[in-house]
């Protein structure tokens, strides 16, 4: 067996209250001790001693239900939290969130939002440049990849996220939504090149509430409960539980 | 990190704010350079035909003093919603959130430099010559001014994330730090022994009075006064340190907060 490319080993996670202080200075300096002692002892819960490990090409599914601590554990592999305490072993590329278009801006052109989208999601200027041509034309923008980006259709808008998103070559990939846009051709392209990031043996992390794309992406899942994995396994065990759990 | 694709980063998203600000083209620098014109107006009406100030040059040192100040206004006036601005980016992205007030305060210089033929322009109208010691003038002080707001805005966008009232703050203490520098007037018009703790405190506790001296003195008699340099940029050092301190200190809550 080789290298697990993801480790977490015990990992917890709280939040402090933050809307103690998210009052304002005002609020903070007029009840200074009283800001201080409810900002020290009360904190939020939000993974305990969550503890698995991954390896490369595996895809894990992240089940539960709202407050379970799934975006949290998304969060602390895209290295945007910091486990309160345990370890967080990361082997790989590990892509952000998929969001499309971030950072798009709608009074610069296409060609220029890939470059600024492509950096954003970590490529550096050389590695957009040489796939500029390829996530043009996966886009199928046509000669409007000249345009600012206002004068796109919301399917152009899409399309043109994906595309970015679609060469980014990560060896990890987070995943909070299933990435399909367009017209009913450009989603098969789409899920065509999702299955490929499988064939590549990319590892994926995906969390959802959508019970049909889990079974279809993943074959392993985790269920979280308050923070805490209830069980580990098969996809479809792991499903059947998560309906069973009391409301 | 990477220092490529840090450098990549950086430069990407200065030239987004640039191109964004100057889409029209033309029409994109006349407005640039209307807000500090326009400054210069009002105080001439203010200054020079209302309250009779008696500076040599009047419209020069106020233009002398009042360009260099709209990068200033500009940067640290958006410095406190720059990571909330940006709070999807800082959510779902591992990128160096530092980048973001970088682009932002190399993207102001970069205005301001553009309007220093404007500058140049207005030296030939009142009879004076642009010197050479503009050549290392300007990126000396532009460096030193870089650091100094850099500093103040990493402050202020980290810290209005936990007080968001800090925003509010934050405009009273830009008017604040405009009446405290010596723009549209000299130290040496205030009364030495009526205002001695005045002048005290603003030829010591405020930060940009070496520096905007220093520009008033570039670009009124070409010299570079090297002790007033130093001044400019100690404290400029020392308030980048603090502000990347409490940056880095709570970079990791950002996303929490959000």
């Amino acid at each position: 067996m080789s290298e697990p490319v993801i480790v977490f080993d015990k990992v917890s996670k709280y939040y402090p209250m933050y809307h103690h202080i998210t009052g304002g200075i005002k609020q903070f300096i007029f009840h200074l001790p009283s800001a201080i002692k409810s900002f020290r002892s009360t904190r939020f819960q939000a993974l305990q001693e969550l503890s698995f490990s991954i390896q490369p090409g595996e895809r894990l599914g992240i089940i539960g239900r709202n407050g379970s601590g799934k975006s949290t554990t998304l969060g602390l592999l895209a290295r945007v939290l910091k486990p309160s305490s345990g370890r967080i072993t990361l082997r790989g590329r590990v892509s952000p969130f998929l969001e499309l278009g971030m950072g798009f801006h709608a009074e610069l052109t296409g060609r220029e939002n890939i470059l600024l989208n492509g950096i954003i999601l970590g490529m550096t200027r050389k590695e957009v440049r040489k796939r500029m041509d390829a996530i043009i034309e996966f886009a199928e923008i046509g000669e409007f990849i000249e345009q600012p980006i206002r004068m796109y259709s919301s399917g152009m808008l899409a399309r043109l996220g994906f595309s970015v998103v679609a060469h980014l070559n990560p060896e990890i990939l987070l995943i909070d939504e299933i990435l399909a846009v367009g017209d009913a051709v450009f989603q098969k392209k789409c899920q065509d090149k999702m299955l490929s990031f499988r064939q590549k043996n990319v590892t994926i992390v995906f969390v959802s509430h959508a019970m049909s794309d889990v079974r279809t992406l993943c074959n392993r899942v985790i269920l979280l409960d308050r923070g805490k994995p209830l069980i580990t396994g098969a996809p479809d065990a792991v499903i059947k539980a998560y309906e069973g759990l009391p409301a | 990190m990477n220092l490529e694709y840090y450098k990549d980063l950086v430069l990407v998203l200065t030239q987004k704010e640039i191109k964004v600000r100057y889409k029209n083209t033309f029409l994109g620098y006349l407005w640039s350079i209307t807000h500090p014109l326009f400054y210069t107006i009002i105080s001439l009406l203010a200054f020079k035909v209302i309250m009779r100030i008696q500076i040599e040059n009047y419209t020069l040192f106020l233009i002398a003093g009042l360009f260099p100040w709209q990068w200033v206004t500009n940067s640290i006036g958006a410095a406190p919603f720059m990571f909330i601005s940006n709070a999807s980016l800082i959510k779902k992205t591992a990128f160096p959130r530092e980048v973001v007030i970088l682009a932002d305060v190399l993207n102001n210089m970069i205005h301001f430099l553009l309007s220093v033929p404007v500058i140049v322009v207005f030296v030939f109208y009142y009879g004076q010559q642009p010197s050479w010691v503009w050549l290392y003038g300007i990126p000396l002080l532009c460096v030193i001014q870089f650091f100094l707001i850099c500093g103040l805005s990493m402050t202020l966008a980290s810290l209005n994330l936990f007080f968001r009232d800090l925003e509010r703050i934050n405009n009273l203490l830009i008017t604040a730090l405009f009446y405290g520098t010596p723009i549209f007037y000299t130290i040496d018009l205030i009364d030495k022994k009526k205002y001695a703790t005045l002048i005290f405190i603003v030829n010591n506790f405020n930060p940009f009075t070496p520096l905007v001296v220093s520009w008033q003195n570039l670009f009124m008699k070409g010299s570079v006064d090297m002790m007033l340099v130093l001044k400019a940029l100690g404290p400029a050092l020392l308030i980048f340190a603090i502000g990347y301190y409490i940056y880095r200190g709570l970079r990791w809550r950002f996303a929490e907060v959000l």
